[in-house]
């Protein structure tokens, strides 16, 4: 069956939560299989120690992603190298998938605008806090790529308390009227901060508000990163080649949970109750993917102990680089407001660096 | 005299509106993670438990909804007290704020008025993410109709919260989160106001008048303060409202040193530095010794937190400021 034409609250699987096949097994290699568990894991444990770093003063506030592997590995897998993804604030594992190295996600973590400057050949827009805010732009990149006769498909990346903004309601219309080549993929991670799921809207599911913009909307088990990746293939080769028939914008709906707090800055246990979360973790995407790639002889022990190692010294390399960049320039603050420096501004950096001369930094330095 | 607590300026917040929900049924509170949570800074804390769901409202995650079923609430005649999460997440709600809720009276030549109070906090030096630091309070100074209210101290900001959810008209209450738990104050136990519009002097001074609000009046008193051994003696001004301006005591203090400095954590172009020094010259033009001085954020966007402290004025920036004023 057409993975499109599905009743909106009937998600597509393919893992159950022992890692038993009771779906399609989309078409991939050994080698590929082997990449998302990698990633998963590197995902899991860059999680863990960005949040120790957090705990320690070493970085600033950091929303975790752990829980919500499947989902972004998943799906920023689907994408061809010319795609282009838009993120909220908690794809650092889809930005991984996609160039961006865990050093710059630690870097705008703590702090430095150059963590918000994706390398040139890497097609990631930059981390976009507002929520929801990122939704219009996805949909305008992908025009774009219409108008242009390109082939480049866009996925934007947001959460469920996204879909009660103006601006996905924009965007998403947007698209549906001008039929532009768009993924429109919800991370419904059941909590906005304090804010259930069911207090953003009295939908039954976030799928079927396709229904209304007249585009395709389909439910995933977004823990099951095999069906991530098969949904969100099929919708980008709708976005890419149009069906005759179908809409090529989709609204993903990937249902997940985040295990942790929304942000280090949020405690979770005042809302929501252990028995939750537990219910959830047993849905844990990684022993997922791992049981099933077990039993297909796709991954053993030693293997997965070399991809855990191999996780950790990565994990460790970005830590180590990120912590050894110096503090920007305080003339960094001016750079890039405009193509060429308004006099003014100048005018104002100079004051600065002549205060910082006279003063000393440790005069303006409030730790 | 009533009993007192001793608060941070938070629990001041919340102290505020706990009074004014048990005098005044239509007071509501209504947000993102006002409700359970108590507040993502706890400024709600209890209140769900006190009031119940149907007073304090977790909200979907939508600004324009928050604000604008605020004013359909207030055209009503209730009070709500909607809360945006951070200052710098206002701007879904920026159409309602400035072509609704600062209008709907004059618009409507007194038939419906909106008694609403919209609470953020606003300001930077918590090493926060990005869009969670700016303070833009002028381009709510800008639009006519608004009140705008910038608190320092944990006794003003019950007094003038409550103030803003008594006052007839729309009232953008911006709290400065810096300093949400930076010290304690004296705050009386009963409900009581602090008049909108009036400025007060935290410190006397014959040298130079230095006006401010909000979160920077600390570093300025500390500057003020350490000048002394300078010679410097300088009066500090805290403006406590942004709009409408407290004109005549901007006046009185500016004549009486004939200097004035103004600092700011917003931006220095078309920040309220900029109205406060055309009030001098439209006011006391004869008095001015020197030109004005301000010391503000740099003209460009709020950056990450590595360079925050760079961007702030600094306690070291304030004294270079007010010995430019001194000194010319």
């Amino acid at each position: 069956m057409n993975v499109f034409e599905r009743p909106y609250d009937d998600p597509v699987r393919v893992l159950d939560e022992d890692g038993t096949v009771v779906g399609d097994v989309p078409d991939l290699d050994e080698s590929d299989l082997v990449e998302l568990y990698r990633y998963m894991k590197t995902a899991r444990h860059f999680d863990g120690r960005a949040v120790s770093l957090q705990r320690q003063g070493r970085m600033g506030t950091y929303p975790p992603l752990s829980g919500q592997e499947a989902a972004q590995i998943g799906s920023a897998y689907a994408l061809a190298e010319d795609d282009w993804m838009v993120p909220s604030y908690r794809e650092h594992g889809a930005g991984l998938v996609r160039g961006i190295s865990l050093k710059r996600t630690l870097l705008y973590w703590m702090g430095h605008e150059d963590g918000n400057r994706a390398p040139e050949d890497v097609n990631v827009f930059p981390v976009a806090v507002p929520i929801a805010s990122q939704v219009p732009h996805a949909t305008g990149a992908a025009w774009a790529s219409k108008l242009r006769g390109e082939d480049a498909v866009v996925c934007c990346y947001f959460g469920d308390g996204a879909t009660s903004e103006g601006d996905f309601h924009e965007g998403v219309n947007f698209a549906g009227v001008f039929d532009t080549p768009n993924v429109f993929f919800c991370n419904n991670n059941q909590w906005a901060i304090s804010v259930p799921r069911e207090r953003q809207t009295r939908s039954e599911t976030l799928a079927q508000k396709a229904e209304a913009y007249g585009i395709d909307g389909v439910q995933v088990d977004g823990m099951d990163p095999l069906a991530v990746y098969a949904v969100t293939k099929a919708a980008v080769e709708k976005a890419r080649d149009p069906d005759p028939v179908r809409p090529r914008p989709t609204l993903i709906e990937a249902v997940q949970y985040r295990f942790g707090a929304h942000t280090t800055a949020d405690d979770p246990t005042v809302y929501r109750d252990d028995d939750e979360v537990e219910t959830w973790r047993k849905k844990d995407p990684i022993p997922r993917l791992e049981a099933y790639l077990r039993g297909e002889g796709v991954l053993d022990d030693e293997r997965v102990a070399s991809i855990e190692t191999e996780a950790e010294a990565q994990v460790a390399a970005a830590i180590d680089e990120a912590e050894s960049m110096a503090r920007p320039e305080p003339r960094e603050l001016f750079e890039h407001t405009y193509a060429a420096l308004p006099e003014e501004l100048d005018r104002q950096s100079d004051a600065l660096e002549a205060l910082r001369e006279a003063h000393g930094d440790a005069a303006f330095l409030e730790e | 005299m009533s009993d007192t607590q001793n608060l941070t300026l938070v629990q001041a917040v919340r102290d505020a509106l706990y009074t004014e929900m048990q005098l005044d049924e239509e007071v509501v509170v209504l947000g993102q993670d006002v409700g359970k949570n108590g507040g993502v800074f706890r400024a709600t804390e209890g209140l769900f438990d006190e009031f119940g769901d149907d007073r304090v409202v977790d909200t979907p995650l939508a600004e324009s909804g928050i604000v604008g079923c605020a004013v359909g609430m207030a055209a009503m005649g209730m009070r709500p007290v909607p809360e945006i999460q951070f200052s710098g997440f206002m701007y879904p709600g920026f159409d309602q704020i400035v072509s609704h809720m600062a209008r709907f009276r004059t618009r409507t030549r007194g038939r419906f008025t909106l008694p609403m109070t919209l609470r953020a906090p606003y300001g930077g030096g918590i090493r926060a993410p990005e869009h969670h630091s700016e303070s833009k309070e002028a381009f709510y100074v800008h639009e006519a109709g608004l009140k705008v209210v910038m608190p320092s101290t944990p006794y003003d900001t019950k007094g003038l919260l409550i103030s803003a959810i008594r006052d007839p008209d729309p009232v953008i209450f911006l709290e400065p989160k810096l300093i949400y738990r930076a010290f304690r104050g004296e705050v009386p136990e009963e409900d009581y106001t602090v008049p909108i519009g009036e400025a007060v002097t935290r410190r006397e001074g014959e040298d130079v008048t230095v006006f401010t609000y909000g979160a920077m009046a600390r570093p300025t008193l500390e500057a003020a303060e350490s000048l002394t051994e300078e010679g410097i003696d300088a009066e500090v001004v805290d403006l406590r409202t942004v709009s409408p301006l407290d004109r005549e005591a901007i006046v009185d203090a500016f004549k009486k040193t004939g200097r004035a400095v103004v600092v700011h954590e917003a931006p220095k172009t078309g920040g309220l530095a900029g109205e406060i020094t055309a009030i001098i010259q439209e006011e006391a033009l004869l008095y001015q010794e020197a030109p004005v001085t301000r010391v503000t954020g740099f003209d460009v966007p709020y950056p990450l937190y590595a360079l925050e402290d760079y961007y702030l004025p600094s306690v070291t920036r304030i004294e270079e400021g007010i010995r430019e004023a001194v000194e010319f």
